[in-house]
């Protein structure tokens, strides 16, 4: 089974970067896909990237990360300079980011309007050994 | 980015700007980064820079030959390289078992690659210019690509997108730059050699 958790922009509005960066990463260790609404700042994700380093051993392999952002790269002018003005005064909400623990989300496929994510077949062959041996015990 | 490294950057801009810069190349794992520094660094020094491998994070510490010369239509551009260990999200040491290396030493490699991300990232702050290296075989939609392009635009250090294994059937140039609109899109083949001329004259426009 694979678990997605949706985190809203309110929920990491008021965290500083490293808090921010702390929350999705442990949710990510937890084996949870995280669907966050919005996106981090580009400093941010490269510290995430960073501290998913940090943290990487033989059972936490990483991260895969992505971030779909639709409609701010169209947006010119005057609606590109208000969205920029909002986006630093009350944070990135459009788009959102996937990020999900590399044991399970193999890839994560991106084009500017779709994602797909590639689970991975050791966590599919891990669960049907675990079923297997469910089935035995009853 | 912080007021010191703004000055920096302001006095570069004024004072600094032909004296030796630091030059990084940075991109994900085996996009050819060591293959480039390779051939830049035999061209204009003589000698190589690192070891390549088909292997990927074969690079995993920062690694610096200073005071290159490269000269070009009789300008000369002064430089220090810095080859970058390649950025990724995830390192799993049993992809390097795959590859044919030893438990132990797959390890070893993994926990070694972690540590050169990291050091990747830290010094992204300490560059002047930057020749993001990516492999045209593949999807430039990668959120590690857009990741270093990101933190580099945040920081107002200039870049050159060099697409690289153009010598090979699966290359994509276009998709690169289709990607990418904003950057100066250069394809090449680091390995062969092929369009460097044309890579060297970007590298001016770059930094001049």
């Amino acid at each position: 089974m694979v678990m997605l958790q949706i985190v809203p922009y309110e929920e990491i509005m008021t965290l500083s970067s490293v808090g921010r960066i702390r929350k999705l990463l442990n949710l990510a260790k937890e084996d949870k896909i995280v669907l966050l609404q919005g996106r981090l700042k580009k400093e941010e994700e490269a510290e995430l990237i960073k501290a998913t380093m940090e943290e990487i051993n033989e059972d936490f392999k990483g991260i895969e990360l992505a971030v779909i952002n639709p409609t701010v790269e169209n947006l010119t002018g005057f609606k590109n300079f208000k969205n920029r003005v909002i986006n630093a005064l009350l944070g990135n909400r459009t788009g959102f980011t996937v990020i999900g623990p590399a044991n399970i989300v193999k890839q994560i496929k991106k084009d500017p309007n779709k994602i797909e994510l590639l689970t991975s077949e050791k966590t599919n062959q891990k669960n049907k050994r675990n079923k297997r041996r469910n089935n035995k015990k009853r | 980015m912080g007021i010191l490294a703004l000055l920096r950057r302001f006095l570069f801009g004024w004072f600094s700007r032909r004296d030796s810069i630091k030059l990084g190349l940075y991109g994900p794992p085996n996009a050819g980064k060591t293959t480039l520094a390779n051939k830049i660094c035999v061209d204009w020094l003589g000698e190589e820079m690192g070891q390549v491998s088909r292997v990927p994070h074969e690079t995993r510490e920062i690694q610096i030959k200073e005071q290159i010369k490269l000269e070009h239509k009789g300008k000369t551009l002064q430089f220090n390289l810095v080859d970058t260990p390649g950025i990724a999200t995830k390192i799993d040491f049993e992809d390097f078992i795959k590859a044919g290396l030893p438990e132990k030493e797959a390890k070893k490699r993994a926990k070694e690659a972690t540590k050169g991300v990291i050091d990747a990232i830290k010094w992204l702050d300490e560059m002047d210019a930057v020749i993001v290296v990516l492999d045209s075989t593949k999807d430039p939609y990668n959120q590690v690509n857009i990741t270093i392009l990101g933190n580099l635009a945040a920081r107002n250090i200039p870049v050159l997108i060099a697409a690289n294994k153009t010598d090979l059937k699966k290359a994509n140039i276009k998709k690169v730059q289709a990607a990418f609109p904003q950057y100066p899109v250069i394809g090449i083949s680091a390995k062969y050699g092929k369009n460097i001329d044309n890579f060297y004259s970007s590298l001016f426009k770059l930094v001049k």
